[in-house]
């Protein structure tokens, strides 16, 4: 038992760092919704009747590029998760299953890229990719973002399809099931939490990363939306209503998104690395 | 031998039995080795090359690396990038880790109220671009909103207060605080599950035996973390060696002042792309990044020979 003392240091502590951790997000959020002179002069009050404004808003939707950018962002990081559930299941589950002669060199070769990171190509990248015509496209990201991420998820599913009992296999087997189907009707819907989990962590450093965009899809009107923001402070810098208003734009449905699957996303987090 | 055992296993012919097997396995084995293994060869292949006026290349084998770390006008960027780097790991290691581990700590205590809150709530800057959160911090640390300066006035701190992005011995510590504060979220998140993964039996002994909460933490659960702490070292190593979207969002592909946040990342960026101060070098920059890839081995290699291997000589 801990005495009443420790208990309410404990919480302080705990209370004191989430201060810390979210305040500068708060103040942000908040100001993007206030008056020039309300931003400067009282930065730290909520908006209130007086001080309430849109404007900044305003400016950041009608240079109109935003939502493309969105869409972008959205297009790339869904592509992403789609190819590396997909592809990366179907992997996991010929490592897990066939006892073939290289499986073992196969997944060690795979799992290089868990921890070597896929920046570090960059310069071929660039050429592989203006070779194939695909600068400014979002299928070059898709495609190497699938690349980047591939060995994690081969990794985790391989050992989740390993879980799956081995009779249920055998017995449809015995039906006269095809692999495809098996893998397809059998095992691809039992994965289906696990896919959930690898999605989530997938998610987003795909939709944060600013390397990649800015080296493969710099303009054009291809830009994910954490490098179109960037390109947009860039512009505005000294427009603190915009400013504002475009950081929360890119904040908000991230943490939107996070409120409602951070129990996935941590489990994610987890489970990748622990083993 | 092995192969037709499963075969008859699976109850097909051998071609059939290397169709479904392609089929699996071809899609995620082509796409990783033509856009991670391959890109990664052929730049460590290009370090080995000289490029002339006109693009023609000839072969120099370790020329290039003689050139970034003796030659006066590579060395010095490489050298300084080399230094700040490890300052930014070091920054990372002596306060992220700590600061994550005390966090966990507490987190992991039994019968605590509100605990999914706090963690949830704690791992949110981790979320968000580190562009956006570059930015938020300059608009925080900016002496014309004053926010930062308000703060220090308030607790009797002001004398503190400087532009610090912009003076050469604060902008390092400053951005390597920033990207603490933004990524204490992950070492919190992996050493708390790891505490909580120890049996309560271990601590419920300990305490009977006499040891407060505090020696229960150093003396039982504490070592017992110990491979939980060199995952998450390692992980830090990986990252801060290949870091580069916080300096570029926050000070430029040019790292000021006067280059003293450049880190390897952004020199690499550089030196590959060209910047007002010199032409793209594609050869160089391919160097550079085999530079980090064996840094980043080096790490790998520690960890993996040295850290792992004790941690299992000491646990049971």
């Amino acid at each position: 038992m801990r005495s009443r003392f420790s208990t309410i240091a404990i919480h302080a502590v705990l209370l004191g760092y989430t201060a810390l951790a979210l305040f500068p997000i708060i103040l942000v959020v908040m100001n993007s919704m206030k008056m020039k002179r309300a931003i400067f002069l009282s930065p730290l009050t909520p908006p209130g009747p007086a001080s309430f404004d849109l404007i900044g808003y305003h400016r950041v939707f009608s240079d109109g590029a935003i939502g493309t950018y969105y869409m972008n962002s959205i297009i790339v990081t869904l592509g992403t998760i789609f190819f590396t559930l997909l592809f990366g299941a179907m992997a996991g589950f010929a490592l897990s299953e066939y006892k073939f002669r290289f499986n073992k060199l196969l997944g060690l070769y795979l799992s290089i890229g868990i921890m070597v990171p896929i920046r570090l190509g960059s310069v071929a990248i660039i050429s592989l990719v203006s070779g194939m015509n695909m600068i400014n496209t979002l299928s070059a990201l898709i495609c190497v973002y699938v690349a980047q991420n591939l060995p994690l998820a081969v990794f985790i599913l391989s050992e989740f399809v390993h879980q799956i009992p081995k009779d249920l296999r055998e017995a449809a087997r015995c039906d006269g099931l095809s692999e495809y189907n098996i893998f397809f009707h059998i095992i691809l819907p039992l994965l289906r939490p696990a896919m959930a989990t690898v999605a989530v962590f997938t998610m987003i450093p795909v939709w944060n990363d600013l390397w990649f965009p800015l080296l493969l899809a710099p303009s054009g009107g291809k830009q994910t939306i954490t490098l179109g923001v960037q390109q947009f402070l860039g512009q505005y810098v000294t427009d603190w209503n915009a400013v504002l208003a475009a950081l929360s734009t890119a904040i908000i449905p991230v943490l939107i998104f996070y409120v409602l699957f951070s129990r996935q996303l941590i489990r994610g987090l987890t489970s990748g690395a622990v083993k | 031998m092995a192969d037709n055992q499963q075969i008859e296993m699976v109850g097909m012919n051998r071609s059939a039995y290397l169709r479904v097997l392609a089929f699996f396995l071809a899609p995620a084995v082509l796409i990783y080795t033509l856009f991670s293994v391959y890109p990664l060869l052929a730049t460590i292949f290009d370090s080995l090359y000289l490029r002339h006026e006109g693009g023609a290349l000839t072969f120099n084998g370790l020329g290039n690396f003689q050139t970034l770390l003796t030659d006066e006008t590579w060395s010095k960027p490489f050298w300084n990038a080399l230094r700040n780097n490890l300052i930014f790991f070091i920054i990372h290691m002596c306060v992220q880790n700590p600061v994550g581990l005390a966090l966990a700590a507490l987190l992991s205590l039994k019968q605590l109220a509100f605990r999914n809150t706090y963690r949830t709530l704690i791992f949110m800057p981790t979320m968000l671009s580190v562009v956006i959160i570059g930015f938020i911090w300059q608009l925080i640390l900016s002496p014309l909103w004053g926010i930062w300066k308000m703060g220090l006035n308030a607790v009797g701190l002001g004398v503190l207060f400087g532009p610090y992005l912009g003076q050469e011995h604060t902008a390092l510590i400053t951005i390597s605080l920033i990207s603490v504060w933004q990524f204490v979220g992950i070492p919190m998140i992996l050493i708390y599950t790891a505490l909580l993964a120890i049996p309560d039996e271990l601590v419920d002994a300990a305490t009977v035996d006499g040891l407060n909460q505090w020696q229960a933490f150093f003396h039982v659960k504490l070592p017992l973390i110990w491979p939980t702490i060199g995952l998450v070292s390692v992980l830090t190593f990986v990252a801060n060696f290949n870091a580069f979207d916080l300096i570029y969002a926050m000070q430029g592909a040019l790292a000021g002042p006067n280059f003293s946040t450049d880190i390897m990342g952004t020199l690499f960026y550089r030196t590959f792309f060209g910047n007002q101060l010199q032409l793209g070098d594609p050869t160089m920059g391919s160097t550079i990044a085999t530079m980090m890839f064996v840094i980043i081995l080096m790490g790998l290699l520690v960890y993996l020979y040295v850290i792992q291997r004790r941690i299992q000589r000491y646990s049971f």
